[in-house]
């Protein structure tokens, strides 16, 4: 309690400016365990600040009103990693700053979203599709119908996330049209369906996603496979579902923000999660797959075998959610705020 | 409210000298912190939003435009009138509206029963009134979203009893969120409505029952008009609150029942990231406030003027 | 005959009702703090566990950080706002008729007037155009703001009721200003005062939605930690806070309650 009130002492004194030894990381919410980050602690003797949000949307909208310079890191998914370096947000570093920079799993190294891996690092990587409490339905649950169309037993019990590219992207697949489509009739028809499907929905909601599904709050909701994993260990008779229309996949990177207040820091947070046994540590708590190479011997049986990680043999490729130019973006957003509104 | 003064020139501690430095400090304070931000935000709502979240200094109508005018999906068609807005604002005001009409029902009788108490138990009540109002309002909201819950203590409770065959669903309704709302500032009703109700002519009463007039013939010729201040105060600090409220459409609505307080939220908050919206928003709303309390201003000084008359 | 004006049948029971009402949802959160289960809908006998969990769980140094913003904030928001509002107070009850004193009274009043969200906008708004960080200091700000009025009402109410004669009195005898104020009208003023603080010290405590806009990166207070708890679902610590903190709130309340009620019977 002492060394509490005289570090909140000296915190008061100081105002706003950042010691030395300091991490301010902006993470999704519930996305790295505890232990993890006093482990890092206590190797490097970095004190280490967690914010968390609950879509990359609402990331991107908090950073650009003016928290930029606040945080060291952040973790956006793929299509989000380009839309910020896109806006100048994102700083670089080389190779040679992250020691363990070879780690990261060959398929993971240059991406689409960051060729040649110059501003983030490989988190995790999952899939969005949705979950079905199977003691309320029993029947087929491989069609994204269940969340655009639902059956009697899920109407007016699904929850979704709040998250403007997951929720588009699953529509847009459901209807079997393109991502940055410019079609003004399709789009018009994305819209119309969207709107009809929100009769049928509880809430909207990332962070509650797992609650409202163990509660029963619930019988239905989109969510990501590792969070729906997490549902099922608490107790929650639900089933993640590889529907047939297809499912969104993504990669969560740790980003490098422009005028970060501690690069250093930041870096060797960033090298520190390339270490197979953090990583595997992360995976473990979040039950998603990590990008490096060499997790395998840390990772728990139940994890790594689990079916919400392990896709059936049928199961179609996933989508990855694209980066729209800013005119299309325009509809989206449009489609988006009608829908929410 | 300006009132006469206690006397011309100085009061009896002859702190006239010291009126502007006794008094600076409020005016910086509240000026520079209060006045100023609003009349930035009147500026900001007058601003162009830039792609996902900020401002860019160009003066347009923008976001009153989308407030007001409806130009399709895409924004070329013919505009007319937006609906979606005033649809939400007009939800608003009709949820907080009905949670006043509850708060009402159930604070007026509460506050008469007090008021009628003999002084020495009077203090005791109003304090069992006050203390749930001093319980921070989050942890609240989330005790009554556990207590209404589908599997919750209430819905287990009234299964156990065998009133209910099957829990009955509250939370993401638009019933929970005028439940909250009600909940949240009950309080607010009772404490004026109690006030008026203390300060009752109880004579009155009895002249009427003197004149066979019935109890409630009674309470709604003579009681109600005399405390009527009362009532309007009560009514004026729950409906505004309500109005803006954020945390009972957000944890009790599930987020998918946009309340004005909710819609502004997520403009700053939220994904959409559209200040001058957001700004516009809360102008709009900020000037509805401004009336009610001037139409409650008007009869308040009615109600004085009358007071006077007699 | 006067019982029977005052006594309407039916009155008693919407009472019961109010209070049941109040306080069914405070108890049932009470009850279910002292939860043995780590679920939240069974019940697994009494146990401290979740209060345990509060000090030394895995959420732990986050509340306790928390806590500590928000206790420091509520008592430097609450002493400045009681400094600026006794000042106000005394000019506005004892300097006499002067211009402008109508709208220095709206002007007190006028964060009591505007809705919380809008303030919170505004606030965040000036804070970012102005270049501000966000952090403690903000926050800071926002609360020494929108304590005035709450910190005013009670001293303004208590000042009124005090005899411009006291003061002169002791004018009379020589005294000067400061000692008149700070031997003679202070001491009077004192449960007002204290009310007065006490107030803003709690409405600084609970404040949710400014706090929420104008907090800094990493900046919690109790209320902010606890709604991002309370987000992903209800979990027993979080009763457990819930309770301790309605126990804090009991406390100042009652505390208040005792200080107008010795101050009543004093002058």
């Amino acid at each position: 309690m002492k060394r509490l009130l005289t570090t909140a002492a000296a915190l008061v004194l100081a105002g706003p400016a950042f010691a030395e030894g300091e991490l301010k990381v902006y993470h999704w919410f519930e996305y790295i365990p505890q232990e993890l980050v006093d482990k890092f602690t206590a190797e490097t003797g970095i004190t280490v600040t967690i914010d968390t949000y609950d879509s990359n949307e609402a990331m991107l909208a908090s950073l650009k009103a003016g928290r930029m310079g606040q945080y060291d890191v952040a973790v956006p998914g793929d299509y989000m990693v380009q839309i910020m370096a896109g806006e100048g947000l994102l700083d670089t570093f080389a190779p040679a700053d992250l020691p363990n920079f070879g780690n990261i799993a060959p398929q993971w190294l240059d991406v689409p979203f960051d060729p040649g891996r110059q501003s983030s690092i490989p988190y995790q990587w999952g899939s969005t599709s949705f979950s079905v409490n199977r003691d309320v339905y029993q029947g087929d649950i491989g069609t994204l119908a269940m969340i655009f169309d639902p059956p009697e037993e899920l109407k007016g019990k699904i929850n979704v996330l709040d998250s403007q590219g997951e929720v588009l992207t699953l529509a847009s697949l459901y209807m079997g049209i393109p991502q940055c489509n410019t079609d003004r009739e399709q789009l018009k028809a994305l819209s119309d369906m969207l709107v009809a499907a929100k009769a049928h929905w509880a809430s909207f909601g990332s962070d509650t996603a797992k609650d409202v599904l163990v509660s029963g709050d619930a019988a239905a909701g989109m969510i990501y496979n590792g969070f729906s994993a997490k549902a099922r260990a608490e107790g929650a008779n639900v089933e993640y579902a590889y529907p047939k229309e297809g499912f969104v996949v993504w990669m969560d990177n740790v980003v490098l923000l422009k005028d970060a207040p501690n690069r250093d820091n930041a870096l060797a947070f960033m090298n520190f999660l390339l270490d197979p046994e953090n990583a595997a540590a992360v995976t473990n708590y979040a039950a998603y797959t990590a990008g490096v190479t060499g997790v395998a011997p840390f990772l728990d049986a139940a994890i790594a075998e689990s079916p919400e990680n392990n896709p059936p043999a049928d199961a179609p490729a996933g989508s990855f959610i694209e980066v729209c130019d800013a005119e299309t973006q325009k509809l989206y957003d449009a489609i988006w705020t009608n829908l929410k509104k | 409210m300006a009132g006469p003064g206690t006397s011309g020139g100085g009061g009896g501690g002859g702190w006239r000298p010291l009126l502007v430095p006794l008094l600076m400090p409020t005016w910086l304070t509240i000026g520079i912190f209060l006045v100023l931000p609003v009349a930035l935000m009147a500026v900001y709502s007058f601003l162009t939003k830039e792609f996902r979240g900020g401002v860019i200094w160009d003066f347009t109508l923008a976001a009153y435009d989308q407030f007001f005018v409806d130009r399709g999906l895409f924004g070329d068609e013919p505009p007319a009138i937006e609906w979606t807005y005033i649809a939400i604002f007009w939800r608003s005001i009709w949820q907080a509206g009905l949670a006043t009409l509850f708060c009402l029902l159930v604070g007026f009788p509460t506050a008469w029963f007090i008021a009628t108490r003999p002084a020495s138990q009077r203090g005791v009540w109003l304090f069992l009134i006050t203390i749930p109002y001093w319980v921070n309002l989050l942890i609240r909201t989330v005790s009554l979203k556990f207590l209404i819950r589908d599997n919750g203590p209430l819905n287990e409770g009234l299964m156990a009893l065998g009133v209910l065959d099957a829990p009955v669903t509250l939370v993401n309704t638009n019933l929970a969120v005028q439940l909250g709302l009600f909940y949240s500032y009950l309080p607010f009703m009772v404490l004026p409505i109690y006030a008026a109700v203390e300060r009752y002519n109880f004579a009155l009463s009895e002249a009427a029952a003197d004149l066979y007039a019935s109890r409630w013939v009674t309470l709604r010729e003579i009681v109600i008009p005399v405390v009527k201040p009362g009532i309007v105060a009560g009514c004026i600090l729950v409906f505004v609150p309500s109005l803006g409220a954020f945390l009972a459409p957000d944890l009790l609505g599930g987020a998918k029942t946009f309340m004005i307080g909710s819609l502004i939220e997520e403009q700053f908050k939220g994904s959409l990231g559209n200040w001058p919206f957001g700004a516009a928003a809360s102008m709009i709303l900020m000037t509805l406030v401004l009336c009610a309390l001037m139409v409650y201003a008007r009869s308040a000084s009615q109600a004085a003027g009358q007071g006077a008359a007699r | 005959m006067s019982r029977g004006v005052r006594h309407y049948p039916g009155f008693g029971w919407m009472t019961v009702l109010c209070l049941v009402i109040l306080y069914a949802p405070l108890i049932v959160v009470t009850v279910y703090s002292f939860n043995g289960s780590t679920s939240i809908t069974t019940w697994g006998g009494f146990s401290l566990r979740w209060y345990v969990d509060v000090f030394t769980g895995p959420e732990a140094p986050r509340f306790k950080a928390a806590a500590w913003n928000s206790l420091t904030i509520a008592l430097i928001a609450a002493t400045v706002a009681t400094a600026i509002a006794t000042a106000a107070a005394v000019a506005m009850h004892r300097a006499g008729g002067f211009r402008g004193r109508s709208l220095t009274f709206a002007l007190i009043n006028l964060p009591l007037m505007v809705p919380e969200i809008v303030v919170a906008v505004a606030t965040l708004i000036f804070f970012t155009m102005v270049g501000i960080t966000t952090g403690y200091m903000t926050i800071l700000i926002a609360h020494i703001t929108f304590c005035i009025p709450f910190a005013y009402l009670p001293i303004a109410a208590r000042l009124q009721g005090i005899d411009e004669g006291y003061e002169q009195a002791a004018r009379d005898l020589y005294a000067g200003r400061g000692q008149a104020f700070f031997l003679v009208l202070l001491p009077l003023m004192l449960p007002g005062v204290i009310s007065g603080y006490l107030l803003a010290f709690i409405i600084s405590l609970d404040d949710f939605i400014i706090t929420n806009f104008v907090k800094g990166a990493g900046m919690e207070t109790l209320p902010t930690a606890i709604f991002g708890s309370v987000k992903q679902g209800i979990k027993p610590n979080i009763m457990a806070i819930s309770t301790l903190m309605l126990a804090v709130s009991a406390v100042f309340v009652t505390l208040s309650y005792l200080v107008n009620r010795v101050g009543r019977k004093s002058p």
